[in-house]
């Protein structure tokens, strides 16, 4: 019905209208029209004015960003030469197809279509895929590395279909001799999530746009700032594609600085040669310098396989190796130093004065001591059945006499001992210039106290005990250095006391303006002995190599060399005589030798680490002779003279 | 007589039914569109030159219409209708595809949208419809109008093309508007029909409302017209970046941009002094267009050309409304200065029957 009342009144208004008032009506509606109209234009107006006047500075920035462009150039990495100038790491060029993901909407159908233009393997994809989850930092990732010619023009052809995609030329980092000194020049790899960090604290970060690689170990870390160098911009006028217009502005990057080392690659080569198929390290300083001449850790690894990222089979090879490749073991191993403590050990005595250099022992071939509350008694063997005899200092280096340290430890403080083999930098680190050194055991009261602290250990465990000190009183127990520490104290010992600081790198050429810097010798302490003392320490280490047990090694050396052997136990025998190739060779004893050369006026001290090689005198002390050879006559060692062949002669061998 | 005289003649007869403050009106505009468009489509030409013989050929169509007087352009409405619903309901199994829709309908070789023949038959219609009942128009006149509005917007809707639809929709009933249908039922109307609206609308459709909301949100998908036309027109300033300098436009930033949002370059170029002319000339031109419709004779051509008047008016305030980002993105283009050969030749229609409203007053009203 309310429908009805509607239509009535409705046709009622309709039927009574005149023309005239039509014609007024249409016209007020007209006018209403018109009046929407200008409303209608006024908002347009006023948008416009709050867009173009009061908002103007906004989107003129916005216009701006989406024109301008702002690219990173990365710098070329410094190079890495030996101490001759032989380029040991370098930089080549060549193509990459890379792919910006921020700009692809559809990242597997280009890859797929990619893929019928340029081949593309599971492990290019497999990489990518990687490096797409660890880095959200790069603004481009590489897909193809090292592309052909061909490649590169065929792609060329097809560019316009993949935005977003291109090829760049880039620079790789190649390690030339591959495995040769790979511990020290360590590798550099695709920076992840950690180093970001790690940059972000060092305040570096945006130093690194545009970078993808960063220094993982070995100098290529240590030296990562030098070797960058600094980032360069480009301003460019990009269209919306992200392509290239042109170039507004540029400021080039500054190459990173190239460095020189002391590492002289013959004699490096060589003592990786020499020790062939064994696991080992090898250090050559020079006394006076404390310049690193060699620094050898067998095995090693190629660095060439870290740059692009390592795929997962030889990752797992390395990582798994019980050889342990990627164990920098002249900094990072710790080994006993076996009878090699000796020649500091006497000096220790001489200096306090326990002992003058004639005093002398008889030698039983086993030194007792009694402990505990039932009057026990405790033997300690020499290697010798029957013992060496009568035994002053000369001869208890010469034949290496355990006797005689059983009884000086017997008689000296640890903690005494401790203060004094400090000096030579033992148990501490000899900040050389590389990272991860290790800071092996140099025994003390205070240090067994602090490494028995925990709940797992009870009183009885943390005393120092006689045995304690009477173990290593002949640099077993609980000593353990590194390979580097033990070539610094030889060193150290060859200078008559003063102590430069080890390193590796000579000369820092910089990047930007060519200067030179050298890295000057950095005296680090300087030890005040008595000469007489140091005279007879030498004078025995002398005849180590004249008449005792290195005497065979060194027959006939055109040069003089003060050397000790040493040998290391790996494995208890408790009383039970040692028969070396009976005994698993992984348990077989470290063989161990330092030396230096020539006596008048050190040019070199070297320490040689063979592990599980046996005896020292025969495993050790043919590489530091064969080093030694090469770097005064510069004579290159035979095929058959690697460790390997030497040591299967077992004959009259003796410590 | 003379040559000159002929000339003269010559020239009378071709602008007798031409309405001169409209015709000077519309070529600023044209030229206005055309020198946008150079620098839109640079540095290619190809639409450029389409364009400008697109533009001759609407002015003789223009012409035509222009020289038609009236009561015969009424006469056509019933064909023209009928054609046009036909060819929608052709499009429905003919057309052709195009992003989605069909649209498009390919005639001999020649492709166009019936919904753009649909826009002018359906006031035409009813402005007809009206006239037919001058001074005793019942409620049902205006159901039967309603009707005829409904069917082919109900068409375009199923193509899909929603925004074309409600232009349909709304050319149809600013005639009703005109016409004096009660405000009550205007207003019932709106409010009834804005839900139904939002409910049939399609999930893109409301994205660009969303998007409208909120460009910015996602500045990669539907958001980003706006974004970079607001980008583009903010970043022009007072006096614009200066013709062929827009770097929205040449770094192509700017997308649709010779169609649709051609005036996100004009305003980039121009700035706000260029998009003030342009809006003046506008105003001038509905101006133009409510005084004519004001002044007609018959109640056909006074709600024919007051209709037009608003279309005019909504189609440039919706274009240029949404290029600046205060409305949804729907796809209409400005008039005059949006590339494309149909529009113009609708617009030139239009123009053409203001022109003939205008020009042959005297004769009907004797």
């Amino acid at each position: 019905m309310a429908f009805f009342r509607w239509r009535q009144r409705f046709s009622r208004r309709m039927s009574a209208r005149e023309t005239s008032d039509m014609r007024g009506g249409f016209r007020q509606r007209l006018w209403f029209a018109g009046l929407c109209m200008l409303i209608g234009f006024g908002a347009l107006a006023t948008r416009f004015y709050y867009l173009q006047i009061i908002s103007h500075q906004k989107y003129q920035t916005q216009a701006e960003n989406n024109r301008i462009a702002v690219l990173p150039i990365a710098p070329s990495r410094g190079t890495i030469s030996d101490r001759n100038g032989t380029l040991l790491v370098q930089n080549y060029s060549a193509y990459t197809l890379e792919i910006a993901p921020a700009k692809i909407e559809d990242i597997e159908t280009t890859l797929g279509k990619l893929n019928e233009i340029i081949e593309i393997s599971p492990r290019d994809l497999r990489r990518f895929r990687r490096a797409m989850e660890e880095t959200r930092f790069s603004e481009t990732l590489p897909l193809r590395t090292k592309l052909t010619d061909e490649e590169v023009a065929r792609f060329a052809v097809y560019k316009y279909r993949f935005p977003g995609v291109e090829i760049r030329a880039r620079l790789y980092r190649q390690y030339p001799y591959q495995k040769t000194a790979s511990h020290v020049l360590g590798y550099i790899g695709r920076i992840n999530d950690q180093d970001i960090e790690k940059l972000r604290q060092r305040g570096d970060i945006s130093n690194y746009r545009g970078t993808n690689h960063i220094g993982k170990t070995g100098i290529e870390l240590s030296y990562e700032t030098a070797l960058h160098g600094t980032i360069g911009f480009e301003e460019v006028e990009v269209d919306a594609l992200g392509r290239n217009v042109r170039t507004l502005s540029k400021i080039p990057p500054v190459v990173g600085d190239s460095l020189q080392l002391t590492i002289d690659l013959p004699l490096q080569r060589l003592a990786e040669t020499v020790l062939g198929g064994m696991n080992g390290a090898v250090v050559a300083i020079v006394p006076a310098t404390g310049e690193i001449l060699a620094m050898a850790s067998m095995p090693g690894f190629d660095p060439n396989l870290f740059v692009e990222g390592i795929d997962v089979s030889n990752w797992d090879r390395l990582n798994t190796s019980p050889d342990k490749p990627l164990l920098n073991r002249a900094i990072r191993g710790v080994y006993p130093p076996g009878s090699t403590i000796k020649p500091f050990l006497s000096l220790a005595a001489l200096t306090s004065g326990k002992r003058t250099s004639k005093q002398a022992i008889d030698d039983p071939g086993y030194f007792e001591i009694s402990g505990g509350a039932g009057g026990q008694k405790y033997r300690f063997r020499d290697d010798k059945i029957g013992g060496h005899g009568r035994v002053d200092m000369h001869k208890a280096i010469v034949e290496s006499c355990d006797t005689y340290y059983y009884i000086l430890a017997n008689e000296t403080d640890i903690d005494d001992t401790f203060r004094f083999l400090a000096q030579f930098g033992f148990g501490q680190k000899t900040d050389v210039d590389i990272d991860n050194e290790s800071k092996g055991v140099l025994p003390s009261r205070a240090w067994k106290r602090e490494r028995f602290s925990g709940s797992r250990y009870r009183e009885e465990h943390r005393r120092w005990y006689l045995g304690d000190s009477i173990s290593a009183g002949i640099g077993q127990g609980y000593n353990s250095f590194t390979p580097l520490q033990l070539a610094y104290a030889t060193a150290i010992l060859a200078n008559q006391g003063k102590a430069y600081r080890p390193h590796l790198v000579k000369r820092i050429v910089d990047g930007g303006s060519g200067e030179i810097r050298e890295i000057e010798p950095e005296r680090v302490r300087e030890l005040s002995f008595r000469k007489e003392h140091l005279d007879v320490i030498r004078d025995a280490m002398i005849d180590v190599n004249l008449k005792g047990t290195g005497a065979r090694i060194f027959k006939d050396a055109p040069y003089t060399s003060a050397g000790k052997t040493g040998t290391a136990q790996v494995f208890s025998l408790r009383g039970e005589r040692y028969q070396e190739l009976k005994v698993k060779r992984h348990l077989r004893d470290h063989a161990l030798f330092i030396v230096y050369a020539p006596v008048e006026k050190p040019e070199i001290a070297i320490a040689v680490l063979v592990e599980n090689g046996g005896f020292g005198a025969r495993a050790a002390a043919p590489v530091a002779r064969k080093l030694l050879d090469y770097h005064f006559t510069g004579k290159q060692p035979k095929d058959g003279d690697a460790l390997n062949n030497v040591i299967k002669d077992e004959t009259g061998w003796d410590e | 007589m003379s040559l000159a005289d002929k000339g003269i003649l010559f020239w009378n007869r071709l602008t007798r039914h031409i309405d001169a403050p409209l015709m000077a009106i519309v070529l600023l505009i044209l030229a206005i569109g055309c020198v946008t468009l150079f620098s839109a489509v640079a540095p290619e030409t190809g639409r450029f030159w389409r364009q400008l013989k697109n533009i001759g050929l609407a002015l003789v169509v223009m012409w035509v219409v222009a020289n038609t007087p009236p009561q015969r352009i009424a006469q056509a409405a019933i064909p023209l209708y009928i054609i046009g619903l036909l060819l929608l309901i052709a499009v429905e199994f003919f057309g052709i595809t195009v992003n989605g829709s069909q649209r498009w309908l390919s005639i001999a070789g020649f492709r166009f949208q019936p919904s753009e023949l649909i826009k002018l038959a359906v006031p035409l219609m009813l402005a007809w419809y009206f006239q037919r009942f001058e001074g005793r128009i019942y409620w049902w006149n205006f159901l039967i109008a309603m009707a005829l509005i409904l069917l082919p917007t109900w068409l375009i809707k199923q193509q899909p093309d929603l925004g074309t639809a409600l232009l349909v929709l709304a050319s149809g009933c600013y005639v009703l508007y005109l016409a004096r249908l009660p405000w009550k039922v205007i207003f019932l109307m709106i409010g009834t029909s804005l839900p139904l609206i939002w409910y049939f609308a399609h999930d893109y459709q409301k994205q660009r409302v969303f998007a409208f909301l909120d460009p910015a949100g996602d500045p990669l998908v539907s958001g980003y017209h706006t974004l970079q036309a607001s980008i583009a027109i903010g970043s022009g300033g007072l006096y614009g970046k200066g013709w062929m300098n827009g770097t929205q436009t040449h770094l192509e930033f700017l997308p649709e941009r010779h169609t649709d949002f051609i005036f996100a370059v004009y305003g980039e170029e121009f700035g706000f002094v260029g998009n003030v002319v342009l809006l003046l000339l506008y105003a001038a031109l509905l101006l133009r267009a409510l005084a004519i419709a004001d002044h007609a004779p018959s109640l056909f051509s006074r709600l024919l050309a007051g209709a037009v008047a608003l279309m005019l008016f909504t189609y440039t305030a919706i274009n240029m409304g949404m290029v600046s980002g205060s409305l949804p993105v729907v796809g209409v283009p400005l008039p005059f200065i949006s590339f494309g050969g149909t529009a113009i030749l609708s617009l030139s229609i239009c123009i053409g029957i203001l022109m003939s409203i205008q020009t042959h007053k005297k004769f009907v009203s004797e």
